[in-house]
């Protein structure tokens, strides 16, 4: 499996490790809503198909990486940087694919 | 003269003669020979035993879908067992030997397993052997007694003990286009793919490039088709951006046109060439992928189907043409396809007699009679072969009327005089890699085969793997992949080579068994028969993956290449359903048996990294016992001569706490965290408070995962207002660096932070002891290090013996003690100077045993409590859990099952028989040596302690603070220790800590 990292290029997946459902939404940081809590902890995404995931290229430039992966093909259909992609969701698109 | 070898043709150099043993017997062959070629070139027709019955094998095939002649090689004391003699290449001074046969092959003790055949049909081992012992030779307990002598009589090859010397060696390479296969389709694909710029890999399991074009006997472009193959494949070398992989099997096709193969680079040497590996492992990426893999004959299934002389028809061909080797003097065929036509013909050319042709079909075309007159062969129509006769070699076929509409015998069955029988039940096409790449195999009714799925990913398929078995086809087939490969595309008018050969019609009769008495063999290595196919059947295995798991069909080193088809067809008739229905198992890799050595290549022994810290050599030279700690090396004792481990740690721990002790402490995580909102992103992953720290001072922070359970401790220093230096422990660096990293990419994106891994920038020594600020005070210039200038926590920057250093006041010891940085390549000289410096108070070196001691002693945590079970409370570090803000790990850490007051806790233990504790033990409570019950925890870190006079140990135990003072028992039955304990607090030492703070 090759994973494009949009600032080193193609790159062998070993040299990345991967870091868990993409979709996971953290709670406001003061938030007492446990079961928000044991969603996002706890809870995961395992689709037949396309997954939003992340991935970091640990032995590379160390960038996180937001990666659509086909958990059936393994066929990447995208990758970008996580940072500044993502800020605080609001919880309501799980259980959908995306 | 050899009896088997025409006079003439072939691909052989008979001017070279080779010399080889075969079970010690010396035997010779010719250049370009196989080791099948060769010995059936010397009339041998005996090549092994089979698996389960010992029942006397011959050589069914040519190549690497042999499932009979399978010899060990040997190379000196190295023993390489079950290689296909089909894919041995002689060469002087070859040693092979015939396998599974005692005492020899000719007179094997256990071929009286073909008497007990309905014994062992399948399911044997299962319904013997399995399960509860009901009566004497039955169960699970029959196999422990049988098993020494089932292994003995079954099986395969004997591996050697010898340790191979052979260098293995691994290549990544990339491509525009990888093709797969050199036959018509492949060289041509190889030839249009690298004219139009591209650079190619053209991988070839056989020696010699031409795949069918070596054997099939046709003419192309008015030459004989292997001497067009050979111009071709010569032409090809004049492009440079064409790389030719001959002997090199690709045998895995994974994700993203990542190809696995195996090139045999040396084993068709006497002697290796400087520098040359045994094997070779390549990795190739491809951007496009040509499978132009063919395809592979079938056998017919009938009684006595595996008698030494039956061969298949193809392969037959291909000895005749490609080795000038005749299979049979006598020969007949037997067949349900045109193709076996034209082995009689290649036999007939080659000097053979050919008796007669019987075809299951009720009519045979007009062309193919003309190429059986021409062999001099009758035509038998409407027959099939009901038996064969002979022992170690055939003597005659049975054969009879067959109707292959209803599969019905009729009339007499006489007997045809013949030494070689070549039957084709019609070819089923490679597509082994494109399964492997995840198409669903598709049946083709009127070929008779599983097809691979079209347009399934980044690959290209061309002639007989596409169901295309002409070379007309073939040749057409693989230049428009060539081209597609490279982005363009074909042309009407293309000036194509023209293959001359007689067409015949590629779908066979759909006939796959002559049902008659007798073994018919589906599976020959493995020794599976169509009755064992019907038995399963009949025992409700259904699913062809189940079929397949119960007889064994297919799961031997030939993974069924020539035996899927036929038993699945046996299947699905017993199912009376259509094979497509049955459905076919998915191929995975390797398509052929792959060294493993090839895949280690030069990775054996220890390949773990190794860190070591700046100052590894000064103490090895200076005692030190080293440890593996995790991928560093750290000293445990510096032991003095004569002492124990535990005598030399005391010494160093007793020393310390009297006078002073220094550690190297370089290996701690050490993490560079700048930028404005650093003190931010600090207060959001530590439990405590960062935000508020003086610059010039330290804190003690501790982490939480976000569910609440606690990740690494540690201190950071504020070495500026926005400039953080964060240490870890040595076993939780990498992980506390990515958590963090994460948290900056994924959660916090707004926070201005960077995050520099420094751990192999600084060295450290932590010197602690009554006498440690003496000895800084000796040596440390540019800075006092008084209490004023350096109270606890306290930071100053100095110079030792010239080097610029970081001093911070800090205790994991429990004693007065610092904490000194300075850049790693200057640690050694810093060390040196500490030691020199310290040398007149008595300053010793201490190991980690000893810092592990003191720190027992103290109750910090490490490693071993951080275990990621444990929380803040359980490790009584909920005074760190600051209420005034949010952190990772604040919202879950309250939940109620991480608050229960039976939750394992941080303890500390006393041993009351003065003998030693140790870590893994469990905490029992009950006095029950012999059946050690009811756990309530166990010990994580155990020593002696000079401070105390006794064995000690750190555990978690449930409930354990509220068992302070009360009495239990450590069990270690491994270890054979069972003793008396007392539970105390986790601070067994100095709890006011009035010794660090001086």
């Amino acid at each position: 499996m090759l994973i494009t990292c949009p600032y080193c290029g193609p790159r062998d997946v070993s040299e990345f490790t991967y870091q868990g459902d993409g979709n996971r939404q953290r709670p406001a940081p003061a938030s007492q809503n446990l079961d928000a809590w044991n969603e996002y902890v706890y809870e995961r995404l395992n689709p037949a198909g396309d997954h939003n995931e992340v991935w970091q290229h640990s032995g590379g430039c160390r960038s996180h990486l937001r990666v659509v992966r086909n958990t059936l093909t393994h066929e990447i259909s995208s990758v970008a940087f996580a940072r500044g992609h993502v800020a605080h969701r609001s919880p309501a698109k799980r259980g959908t694919k995306t | 003269m050899s009896p088997r070898r025409a006079t003439s043709g072939g691909r052989i150099d008979r001017l070279r003669t080779i010399h080889f043993t075969f079970d010690g017997a010396p035997c010779t062959g010719h250049a370009g020979d196989t080791l099948a070629s060769a010995l059936l070139a010397s009339g041998v027709t005996l090549f092994g035993r089979s698996f389960k019955y010992h029942r006397p094998r011959g050589v069914l095939t040519a190549g690497i879908d042999e499932p009979n002649a399978l010899v060990t090689v040997l190379r000196g004391d190295v023993r390489e067992p079950n290689i296909p003699a089909t894919t041995v290449e002689i060469y002087d001074g070859l040693v092979a030997e015939s396998q599974n046969r005692f005492p020899s092959l000719a007179w094997d003790i256990s071929a009286i397993n073909q008497l007990a055949g309905k014994l062992i049909s399948a399911g044997f081992y299962y319904k013997t052997f399995m399960g509860p012992a009901i009566g004497p030779l039955k169960g699970t307990r029959f196999w422990m007694l049988c098993e020494r002598f089932i292994r003995r009589a079954a099986g395969l090859g004997r591996a050697g003990r010898a340790a191979d010397p052979s260098r293995y060696e691994r290549m990544n390479a990339f491509c525009d286009v990888l093709i797969v296969g050199s036959g018509p389709a492949g060289l041509m694909a190889a030839a249009s793919a690298a004219d139009n710029g591209a650079r190619v890999i053209l991988a070839e399991l056989d020696a010699r490039l031409g795949g069918s074009a070596n054997w099939s006997g046709e003419i192309i472009d008015g030459m004989p088709a292997a001497e067009w193959a050979a111009g071709l494949a010569e032409g090809l070398k004049a492009h440079n951006n064409i790389r030719v992989l001959p002997r090199t099997t690709v045998w895995g096709f994974y994700d993203g046109n990542t190809l696995a193969a195996l090139e045999r680079v040396t084993d068709h040497k006497e002697r290796l060439g400087k520098g040359e590996p045994r094997h070779r492992h390549w990795v190739i990426r491809a951007k496009k992928v040509v499978l132009a893999t063919g395809a592979l004959e079938r056998p017919m299934v009938f009684p006595g189907n595996d008698r030494p002389g039956v061969m298949l028809a193809g392969a037959a061909r291909r000895y005749a043409n490609e080795f000038g080797v005749l299979a049979g003097g006598k020969v007949a065929l037997f067949t349900n396809n045109d193709t076996a036509y034209h082995a009689a013909t290649a036999l007939q050319k080659a000097g053979a007699s050919v008796a007669a042709i019987f075809d299951v079909r009720a009519n045979v075309s007009d062309a193919m009679r003309n190429l059986a007159s021409d062999a001099g062969a009758e035509v038998h129509a409407g027959h099939a072969v009901v038996g064969t006769e002979g022992s170690r070699a055939l003597a005659g076929v049975k054969v009879q009327r067959f109707d292959s509409t209803n599969g019905a015998l009729s009339g007499e069955s006489r007997t045809v005089e013949a030494d070689c029988l070549l039957m084709s039940g019609g070819w089923s096409p490679a597509i082994h890699l494109a399964s492997q790449a995840g198409g669903k195999a598709q049946w083709d009714a009127e070929l008779q085969a599983f097809l691979a799925p079209q347009a399934a990913g980044n690959w290209i398929g061309a002639g007989a793997f596409n169901g295309s078995f002409s070379t007309a086809e073939a040749i057409a087939e693989g230049h428009a992949a060539g081209l597609a490969a490279t982005g363009s595309k074909a042309a009407a008018n293309d000036d194509l080579p023209v293959a001359d050969a007689v067409a015949g019609d590629p779908a066979p009769a759909s006939v796959f068994e002559i049902r008659a008495n007798g073994k018919s063999f589906v599976d020959f290595q493995h020794d599976v028969t169509a009755e064992d196919v019907r038995l399963a059947h009949r025992e409700g295995f259904v699913s062809v993956e189940h079929l397949k798991r119960y007889t064994t069909l297919g799961m031997a080193t030939d993974q069924g290449k020539t035996s899927n088809i036929p038993g699945l067809a046996i299947m699905a008739e017993a199912l009376g359903k259509p094979i497509p229905e049955v459905g076919t198992t998915r191929f995975r890799p390797p398509f052929a048996p792959v060294s493993v050595g090839s895949l280690a290549a030069e990775r054996y022994g220890d390949i773990r990294a190794e860190r070591l810290t700046p100052m590894h050599d000064w103490h090895l030279e200076h005692g030190a016992t080293m440890y593996a700690a995790g991928l560093w090396h750290r000293p445990m004792v510096y032991g003095d001569p004569g002492e124990t481990i535990e005598q030399s740690y005391v010494r160093e721990a007793k020393t310390t706490r009297e006078t002073a002790g220094i550690v190297d402490v370089s290996t701690l995580g050490k993490i560079a965290v700048q930028g404005p909102d650093a003190a931010e992103l600090l207060d959001r992953v530590y439990t405590n408070m960062f935000s508020t720290l003086a610059i010039g001072k330290a804190r003690y922070g501790l982490m939480l995962r976000e569910d609440g359970i606690a990740l690494d401790d540690g201190t950071t220093w504020r070495l500026g207002q926005n400039d953080f230096l964060m240490t870890t422990t040595t076993a939780n660096a990498g992980k506390v660096m990515q958590h963090l990293e994460y948290f900056l990419d994924l959660i916090w994106p707004e926070l201005k932070v960077t995050l520099t891994s420094v751990t192999d920038q600084w060295a450290g020594a932590a010197i602690g002891g009554p006498q440690a600020r003496a000895i800084l005070a000796n040596c440390v210039k540019e800075t006092p290090v008084d209490n004023t200038a350096l109270p606890f926590m306290g930071i100053v920057h100095g110079r030792i013996a010239g080097v610029p250093v970081m001093i911070c006041r800090l205790s994991f010891s429990g004693e007065m003690a610092f904490e000194v940085y300075c850049g790693a390549d200057y640690g050694t000289r810093v060390w040196q100077a500490l030691m020199d410096a310290g040398k007149p108070f008595g300053l010793v070196p201490y190991g980690l045993e000893a810092l592990g001691t003191m720190r027992i002693e103290k109750g910090h945590v490490t490693g071993a409590e951080l275990d990621g079970r444990t929380t803040a409370r359980d490790l009584h570090l909920d005074w760190m859990l600051s209420k005034k803000k949010p952190f990772i790990g604040s919202a879950m850490m309250d939940r109620n099952g991480l608050a229960t007051p039976d939750r394992l806790q941080l303890v500390g233990l006393v041993s009351l028989d003065s003998r030693a504790l140790s870590g893994g033990a469990h905490v029992v409570e009950e006095l029950d040596e012999q059946n050690p019950h009811g756990s309530i925890g166990h010990v994580t870190a155990a020593c002696y302690s000079p401070a105390l006079g006794k064995y000690i140990a750190l555990a978690l135990v449930k409930g354990g603070k509220a068992r302070h003072g009360s009495r239990a028992f450590v069990s270690d039955p491994l270890r054979k220790r069972f003793g008396p304990v007392e539970i105390v607090s986790h601070h067994f030492y100095d709890a006011e800590g009035s010794r660090m703070h001086g």
